[in-house]
């Protein structure tokens, strides 16, 4: 039997939760270049499905955070609308937002979140959570490109977890009841059982959740409290992946990366009307004609007929056996019982519902296009 | 009733002139959930360490190797709407394909029990 786990040589960089994910029976593997839990004993297909009914915690301080600091609102949402295509000026205190660092040619370097500070004193701050992958080449990015008055901190120093599912908001606050009441991409600073942190309502699971930095040195302490808690397991990986695959959400890497556009990737919405009319980011000739006229490839989502799972790279054929695209995520989704996967098609092609071929180790799968995402987003109601 | 392993983690079981091929409790449970498996054409012959079955989990799809060579007599259908049953019972109910041996002499380089015991051990 193939391992499914490729094993890399470098010496692995690894979490402030390392020990703790080996003391919990976690299967570590290399993940960008760190150390990190696949999954626990549990397996994938229970982690999965508890965070879709209870809370799951997960370790993703293997992320890039980082702060862009200026001397107001306005300079710093400045120098990153150089570099992004979101609206960031429109930011309200405590506002987070979705976007992606452009190249010239308006392919998507990295995608990551932006929050702006809820603090008057800290007006001028935003926090940034960047990919472990690229954080080293992001952060030069920016940092080469900022104007006068604008600098880049990076936060090494803090740990991140991540605590995901329908009862998370309950759980979390009984550490820190300010979360209870923050809306949808919102963050504040605040104290989890007397401890300093920073806590936005976001995730990666299409699910209601938090994000929760912290100091390194703390976040055992943090992790611990959790997974004290009837409500929350330790979540791998492996289910992090499934989880944000059913949520029809893009992994860097592999659903979008240098070659592909924000309308490519079907992340219009992270485009707001201001900065797609105005432009001012990198890619934008490029990027406003394809809102235009229509770019030559989209991101869909793929059900495949039956249960064999269509993987990364598989080739989408039209129902005629012609070429039309590629799959860039694809496994089995827990929730949805059977196989799901992301691909590009031709725009003709992208209509829901179309007839499509997947060429899996030479046979031919049907399978539909299909809207995303696969299992309803259940994000908190509250608007930001 | 003779039990041979492959360090890719196999078993053959040896009944008569054909064979049972599975994958052990160790591949199983370092594969994770198995959520489907494609298995060959009755009649197919196949070569030693040539594909003889794929096994899908939720993260990835892995080859499932011929421990010796042989024809495919019988596949295991009932694995196609429950593959969770490589994970419940890799050496019984799990298995995935059935060989008329090509050439018993190949079982003698493989390991037995106590030997493949000792090799995952190693891992």
């Amino acid at each position: 039997m193939t391992e499914p786990d490729a094993t890399g040589t470098a010496p692995l960089a690894v979490t402030p939760l390392n020990a703790r994910h080996r003391a919990l029976g976690a299967r570590m593997v290399p993940f960008a270049g760190y150390d990190m839990p696949v999954q626990y004993a549990d397996g994938i297909m229970a982690e999965h499905l508890w965070v879709r009914e209870n809370a799951g915690l997960f370790d993703v301080s293997h992320m890039g955070q980082g702060f862009l600091i200026g001397a107001d609102h306005a300079t710093v949402a400045a120098a990153l609308e150089t570099l992004c295509p979101a609206d960031i000026q429109a930011l309200r205190p405590g506002q987070q937002r979705y976007t992606q660092l452009l190249g010239e040619d308006g392919g998507i370097l990295d995608d990551l979140m932006a929050t702006r500070s809820a603090d008057p004193a800290e007006d001028g701050t935003l926090m940034l959570v960047v990919n472990a992958a690229g954080k080293e080449a992001d952060w030069a990015h920016i940092a080469a490109r900022l104007p006068a008055g604008v600098r880049l901190m990076r936060a090494d120093h803090r740990a991140l977890l991540a605590l995901q599912g329908p009862r998370a908001a309950e759980v979390l606050a009984r550490h820190c009841p300010e979360a209870a009441d923050m809306g949808f991409m919102t963050g504040i600073a605040t104290l989890f059982d007397g401890i300093p942190v920073h806590i936005s309502r976001s995730g990666y699971t299409g699910e209601d959740g938090f994000e929760i930095s912290v100091r390194a040195g703390k976040v055992e302490a943090v992790a611990d409290a959790l997974l004290g808690e009837p409500e929350v397991r330790p979540i791998g990986l492996g289910a992090r992946d499934s989880l944000r695959l059913e949520a029809g959400l893009c992994l860097y890497g592999h659903d979008i990366d240098t070659t592909t556009t924000p309308v490519e990737a079907a992340l219009v919405w992270s485009m707001q009307k201001r900065r797609r009319e105005e432009g001012g980011f990198p890619g934008a000739d490029r990027i406003r004609r394809e809102l235009a006229e229509g770019p030559a490839r989209v991101r869909v989502g793929l059900l495949p007929e039956g249960r064999q799972p269509a993987r990364e790279g598989t080739e989408i054929q039209d129902a005629e056996g012609r070429k039309i695209g590629i799959v860039t995520s694809g496994g089995f989704g827990p929730s949805v019982g059977g196989p799901v996967a992301m691909g590009y098609v031709e725009p003709a092609l992208a209509v829901p519902g179309t007839a499509v071929q997947l060429i899996v180790r030479g046979k031919s799968l049907p399978a539909r296009v299909a809207p995303l995402p696969f299992v309803p987003n259940r994000y908190a109601r509250k608007p930001a | 009733m003779t039990v041979k392993f492959t360090k890719d983690h196999e078993y053959i079981r040896v009944e008569g002139d054909t064979a049972v091929v599975g994958i052990t409790d160790y591949a199983q449970a370092q594969l994770g959930d198995v959520v489907f498996v494609e298995l060959p054409e009755l009649g197919r012959t196949v070569a030693k360490g040539g594909e003889a079955a794929v096994v899908e989990s939720v993260k990835a799809a892995s080859e499932v190797f011929a421990p010796v060579s042989g024809e495919v007599v019988a596949v295991n259908g009932a694995l196609e709407e429950a593959p969770g049953t490589v994970n419940e019972d890799p050496l019984g109910k799990g298995w995935f394909v059935r060989l008329r041996l090509a050439d018993p002499a190949e079982l003698d380089g493989l390991m037995g029990e106590d030997d493949y015991k000792a090799y995952v051990a190693s891992l």
